[in-house]
């Protein structure tokens, strides 16, 4: 694999500008030679494109190149950073010369802890874009919105897109070493309305990963889009008002994953801990959920949306415990924050592109499965709330508070489920909703690929996942007192 | 590279884009250029965080075959890599299907006259000063008060570019515009609560920015503010919007009203031209012409002349916001509005902050929302929110935990008061907004 993607990357990114390994390394030199304690340059190269149809027809595309470098240097808890869209000898130290001034800055330094390699395919170096003809890629989509319309005569909309990146890194780091990775990504959406007296639902669901566009035509997986968005439209023509109040609430398995990524995940990132400044600060070794919930981050899963071989540091990726039966065990850390707190690396220094600095990210958060079955959970609850899908949440990692979005509940009554209601925001305390946790699910599954997570301005393709949870106590906002 | 030079070269970045479409076939096309670069840095306790400087640039370009429609864009502006874009937005649009609605503007929406709308006003901050101005801004908010335990640190951002659009129909203009802000977010502890919060300033003037210390106040004043914050019993309560967060609610009006969300039938305010949507006192219009304005444009992404214009008149939806191909769907005309809008004003009302809270007596101040909650087809909204609860017209105690849920068009029907307290700092500008009821759900 790295053999093959340092060729590749070479080709791509230092042949048109003439430049060679050597290059990188005397521009790195060149910031070494002021006392800083990491330099290094990320070269990127993407490709992206982007087929949309709507009323019935493709009426547009898009394809994007992207190609630039950033280069940084640290020192203590200092970055100097610059980047570029021209990769060429003059820009690199003329960029080199910007970042070093972070050095006269001086810094707290820290020892720095290695961290082993750990190489492994995890998704294969191919262009998606590739993958199927131009005709193929239209004739889905085509077939996807004859497929949605054949299905329910209420359907108003529909709206199909799929969207490829082929991307390529090329990392070189102050101890000389030079970290390649070839990086596919494909997603696939699908979105309708149903319209049924005078009452509009939208109802949409998708997926992807690490691999190319054949992926949706395996196991008829786009077919199960569509079939996944009528049904959550549906399901929303029926749906009455949704309950106000603190509440019981089973979250259903999978996306809804999206309250751990939110209400833990951030929080255990290593530059707000650093700092001080999040809900989670100085709690390692503390009880932060029930005995009955073990939180991992893992971003060597193969094919995985959220994985990567390597973050954007060169680290290689790897399975992090957050949580282990209740007890806050570590976080997540990029080299600066790591070097910062004497902890080792764990592979989750992420940016969006080369324009952007590394944070400490999530890669795939996600809950390990417990012992009973889905209907178990839901039989256990006298009245509450079933939240089967989400949307989107947030986090304020000061206060702990998140919210997230359920698109798919019904109210529970007497064990069984009554009838669908609106969506609506959950709120609730990171540090203690966990805590609340009565039974896990023996059900647990990954998201489909659909998760983006945005920090700092900075948006990167993530994972979530979980079983089916019961939480005794959730603010649901509904407007049904 | 003087900015007159820069133009000249965008410029010709445009012409031999267009020129290239033409070649491969292309029956229209239109290409935007711009270059941009600009410095940003941060301090923390005192002392630099980061420092980054930027230059970005990018071209993108549409291509039209016949009714048939594709795009591309690159970050390189290298001869090899134009051409690729375009011929990448030719093949896509070679394989797109026939839209009738697709295709340039009507030549007669084009600009023709550019008004010079004074955006362009560089920073020559150099990075010590920067450095300076972010630990002064910082230091007067850690000193503000000493429950004030920690910082997210202060940041300076200068910015300026220069964009030039073209198109096949003879079009091709193109002007600079800066844009400057500075911010502060400060952590503060009571009992334990950590609570955090952050004020802002962005002009396109750096002498038209707040000074740095009393942003670094304002986001001390409100951290302090919210420390102690609970929760509340779920109950029904009037709700003001404060400024900086009434925007957004603005936001889902503007959202709903797009051409494109209108033509999907995605919107829960479809066919509401001409219809009451607020009460008969609100008056929202657009104003793209405001000499140094963050959201003036003397022409949209399409080359279509901006006008001011009314979006609600006595209550009711007086325009549509509207693109060419949106208002072809429709069966309407451009407002000029590809690629959004252009300053977004709500006429304000007598009452300050204080006299609204006065005047509500009892109820919920909001002043951060969470979430994405906002269902723009149904209207159903549902958000986190944190703010005050208010007694006898006085803040009693700060709040959080909480959600707040309506429907926004009920929201927008029972709208009570605007405040004269208005935000101008975004593209939107509104006073806070008083809504007689919302549900709140808590404890």
């Amino acid at each position: 694999m790295t053999t093959d993607a340092l060729t590749i990357a070479r080709r791509t990114l230092l042949a048109p500008a003439e430049l060679e390994d050597r290059h990188l390394q005397q521009v790195i030199g060149t910031i070494l030679s002021a006392p800083v304690d990491l330099a290094d340059i990320y070269l990127q190269f993407a490709r992206s494109e982007s087929w949309v149809l709507e009323d019935g027809i493709v009426k547009q595309g898009h394809h994007s190149i992207e190609r630039g470098f950033g280069i940084r240097a640290v020192c203590g808890d200092k970055t100097g950073f610059a980047y570029s869209d021209v990769i060429a000898l003059d820009t690199l130290r003329e960029a080199a010369a910007n970042v070093r001034a972070i050095a006269r800055h001086p810094g707290n330094h820290r020892q720095a802890i290695p961290c082993p390699n750990r190489p492994k395919t995890l998704y294969p170096a191919v262009d998606p874009l590739h993958s199927l003809t131009n005709e193929d890629k239209i004739a889905l989509l085509r077939r996807l919105d004859e497929l949605a319309r054949r299905s329910d005569p209420r359907v108003e909309q529909v709206i199909v897109s799929l969207a490829g990146t082929y991307e390529i890194v090329l990392i070189a780091t102050q101890d000389g070493a030079l970290h390649a990775d070839i990086r596919p990504l494909v997603r696939l959406n699908v979105s309708v309305i149903l319209h049924a007296d005078g009452r509009r639902e939208r109802g949409s669901a998708g997926g992807g990963g690490r691999t190319d566009y054949r992926y949706f035509l395996e196991e008829n997986r786009a077919e199960t889009y569509v079939d996944e968005a009528l049904h959550q439209a549906r399901v929303n023509l029926e749906a009455r008002e949704a309950p106000a109040g603190t509440m019981t609430v089973v979250l259903g398995a999978g996306w809804p994953g999206v309250l751990l990524h939110e209400a833990v995940g951030h929080g255990l990132e290593g530059d707000f801990n650093r700092k001080g400044t999040s809900a989670f600060s100085g709690r390692i070794g503390q009880r932060v959920a029930s005995p009955l919930c073990t939180v991992v981050d893992d971003g060597s899963l193969p094919g995985r949306r959220g994985s990567l071989h390597i973050d954007d540091e060169g680290t290689p990726t790897g399975h992090t415990v957050l949580i282990e039966n209740g007890i806050l065990k570590g976080y997540l850390q990029d080299l600066q924050n790591a070097r910062l707190m004497n902890a080792a690396p764990t592979g989750n220094g992420r940016r969006e592109s080369y324009a952007y600095p590394p944070l400490p990210r999530m890669t795939n958060t996600y809950m390990l499965a417990g012992d009973h079955t889905p209907e178990e959970i839901i039989a256990s609850v006298d009245r509450g709330l079933y939240a089967k899908n989400f949307g989107g949440g947030q986090v304020d990692i000061t206060s702990g508070k998140f919210v997230f979005s359920a698109s798919e509940a019904y109210w529970i009554e007497n064990g069984r489920i009554s009838h669908p209601v609106k969506g609506a925001t959950l709120i609730g305390n990171g540090p203690d909703v966990l805590t609340r946790v009565s039974l896990v699910g023996n059900d647990l599954a990954l998201d489909p690929g659909v998760g983006t997570c945005g920090k700092d301005g900075q948006s990167v393709p993530v994972g979530v996942g979980q079983p089916t949870l019961r939480v005794d106590g959730l603010t649901v906002g509904g407007t049904h007192l | 590279m003087e900015i007159a030079a820069q133009l000249k070269a965008l410029e010709d970045k445009v012409a031999q884009a267009l020129e290239q479409a033409k070649k491969l076939g292309a029956t229209g096309a239109e290409a935007g250029a711009g270059i941009g670069w600009g410095l940003s840095v941060s301090a923390r306790m005192g002392e630099v965080e980061t420092m980054e400087h930027h230059r970005d640039q990018s071209v993108a370009v549409t291509v039209y075959f016949g009714q048939r429609k594709g795009s591309a864009s690159t970050t390189d502006l290298s001869h090899a890599s134009l051409r690729e874009t375009v011929e990448a937005a030719c093949v896509i649009a070679k394989h797109a299907n026939e839209d009738p609605y697709a295709g340039l503007p009507d030549p007669d929406h084009l600009a023709r006259e550019i008004p010079d709308l004074d955006l362009y006003h560089p920073w020559p901050l150099s990075a010590e000063e920067a450095i300076e101005t972010a630990i002064a801004c910082e230091k007067v908010a850690l000193q503000y008060h000493r429950e004030i335990v920690n910082s997210e640190g202060a940041s300076v951002h200068t910015h300026q570019g220069v964009r030039v659009l073209g198109n096949t129909l003879g079009f091709l203009h193109g002007y600079p515009a800066s844009r400057h802000s500075v911010s502060c977010a400060v952590v503060g502890e009571r009992d334990g609560q950590m609570q955090r919060d952050y004020w802002y300033t962005v002009a396109r003037d750096p002498e038209e920015l707040e000074s740095p210390e009393s942003v670094g106040r304002k986001a001390a004043e409100r951290t302090i503010a919210r420390l102690g914050a609970r929760s509340l019993t779920t109950r029904q309560c009037p709700v003001i919007f404060a400024a900086e967060v009434a925007t957004g609610l603005i936001g889902h009006f503007l959202a709903a009203v797009r051409g494109g969300n209108l033509y999907r039938r995605a919107s829960f305010l479809v066919d509401s031209l001409g219809k009451q949507v607020f009460p008969e006192f609100v008056h929202i219009h657009e104003e793209p012409h405001i000499p140094k304005g963050i959201g003036s444009a003397p022409y949209d992404n399409e080359g279509v002349a901006t006008y001011p214009h009314d979006l609600i008149h006595q209550g009711t939806v007086a325009s549509y916001i509207l693109d060419s191909y949106s208002a072809r769907k429709l069966g309407m005309t451009t407002t000029g509005n590809a690629g959004g809008v252009h300053n977004v004003l709500v006429d304000p009302g007598s009452l300050d902050r204080s006299g609204l809270l006065r005047e509500m007596g009892t109820g919920l101040l909001v002043t951060e929302l969470m979430g994405h909650g906002i269902n723009l087809v149904t209207g159903d909204y549902s958000r986190g929110a944190a703010g005050f609860w208010v007694e006898n017209g006085e803040i009693q105690h700060p709040v959080e935990e909480i959600t707040i849920a309506g429907n926004l068009k009920d929201m927008f029907r029972n709208l009570v008061g605007i405040g004269r307290d208005v935000d101008r700092r975004g593209n939107i500008r509104t006073g806070s907004i008083w809504l007689a009821e919302m549900t709140v759900a808590g404890d």
